[in-house]
């Protein structure tokens, strides 16, 4: 088990000390959601109708951009070879990837998140079901993405293959991320939008590093 | 090392085939403690195939690979903890410094990593705090075989230690695989040089006629 820890404590140094990729993830986050008022217009009523798919989709966007780069990195610089032949299974070292990368690029987009919320005119009673949704919903996004970067591990311009394989595997969140918060909004109760949620992401955390390791293991050998 | 009489790697019969072509073919050898079994032969030849095949990288069409006389597939993970790979390239991550890419690589292993030792061995005491991104190629290579004297790990499975490498540096690392012989230990490396080592046999590969599989 230290490996594992070990592992998510080099990650997170790695992605604080390359010049902040957590950084670089929420300006793509609050430029791409102010984009929308932008193009749509200033009318309170119509940005506060779209506010809750607009932050989703754009989050669901910024956490592709980190991917790429989950085992593209370590691939080639061989540190991937090192990482599979370590005592460590290779389900637990993915594992431990995955939590890495969602400390360093999921977590700052629901700390952002509100204050986008407010710059799309989110009512009120949807605040804080906005943070408990993504909160919950995102460690989806990070397990689910991982068995795309690992299937196009070694792949020349593998990132836009990566988005077609992962973004039709993110519907369910956004589904569910968006009815938590419209339902909140309306007055409903979240919660069965919110387990939902959560049900799909310990599904993804049963299913992902399982997968992403058989599809490393063929991508390496 | 403990036991390390017992220890005993074992190829029998062994078939890899990569991009559809047959690069090993029926091979066979064996490697017991204290010893050290030198890959020679032609570019293209599979000296790189036959280490990531023992370090079970690649994935055998044929033949077993055994590790104290059981199938390595049985118990992959004890088996990988015994062993230590150096590849063709370094896994040195250039925003660490580094101490902490030895620190980081030999933690994985079991047991308390030395890493002055390994830092001293190597001569990278001087560098241990400089940023991995200012080093040179031969530097980095160190850094990279700096995991070998950090780590208790039976088995080597090197390719192309020396490469880049200068005079002085060679001489350390053909010291180094020297002294883990004489305490019991194995080694199996792919080089072009002459490491002078005493208990050292050579296991010689052919280039396998280039025809594509039906």
């Amino acid at each position: 088990m230290s490996g594992f820890f070990a592992l998510i404590v080099r990650d997170v140094r790695l992605a604080a000390r390359q010049g902040g990729a957590s950084l670089l993830t929420v300006g793509f986050f609050v430029i791409a959601v102010t984009l929308f008022p932008l193009g749509v217009g200033p009318e309170l009523a119509v940005l506060a109708r779209i506010s809750t798919g607009v932050v989703w989709v754009a989050a669901l966007l910024a956490c592709l951009l980190s991917l790429d780069r989950l085992f593209q990195a370590d691939f080639e610089d061989g540190s991937l070879d090192l990482l599979i032949l370590s005592p460590t299974p290779l389900e637990l070292t993915v594992l431990a990837k995955c939590i890495a990368n969602w400390l360093t690029t999921a977590l700052p987009l629901v700390v952002a998140a509100p204050v986008l919320a407010l710059v799309m005119h989110l009512p009120a009673s949807g605040f804080a079901v906005l943070i408990v949704a993504m909160a919950v919903g995102t460690p989806a996004l990070s397990l689910i993405g991982a068995i795309g970067a690992a299937l196009t591990v070694g792949v020349r311009r593998g990132g836009v293959l990566l988005s077609l394989l992962v973004l039709p595997l993110y519907m369910p969140v956004l589904i569910f991320g968006v009815g938590a918060v419209d339902a909140a909004a309306m007055g409903l109760s979240p919660a069965p939008h919110l387990m939902l949620l959560g049900a799909i992401s310990l599904g993804a955390l049963v299913l992902g590093p399982w997968a992403a390791a058989a599809a490393l293991r063929l991508m390496t050998s | 090392m403990n036991n390390s009489a017992q220890n005993r790697l074992e190829g029998r019969n062994l078939c890899c085939i990569r991009g559809e072509r047959v690069v090993i073919s029926q091979l066979d050898f064996t490697l017991d403690a204290g010893e050290a079994l030198i890959l020679k032969g032609p570019n293209g030849s599979g000296k790189s195939t036959l280490l990531r095949l023992c370090a079970g990288l690649l994935s055998l069409a044929g033949g077993d690979i055994l590790w104290r006389g059981a199938a390595v597939e049985k118990a992959p993970e004890a088996y990988r903890a015994g062993l230590t790979y150096i590849g063709h390239l370094d896994a040195v991550k250039p925003v660490f410094t580094v101490a902490e890419n030895i620190a980081f690589w030999s933690g994985l292993k079991p047991g308390a990593p030395r890493l002055g030792a390994a830092l001293a061995r190597l001569d990278l005491e001087d560098l241990a705090d400089l940023p991995a991104q200012f080093l040179s190629a031969g530097q980095k290579r160190r850094v990279t075989l700096a995991r070998l004297a950090a780590c208790d790990a039976p088995l080597w499975l090197l390719d192309e230690p020396t490469v880049s490498l200068d005079h002085t540096s060679t001489r350390r690392i053909a010291e180094l695989i020297g002294d883990h012989l004489a305490a019991g230990g194995m080694v199996m490396a792919a080089t072009h040089i002459d490491l002078g080592l005493t208990n050292a046999r050579t296991l010689t590969l052919e280039r396998l006629p280039q025809e594509r599989l039906p």
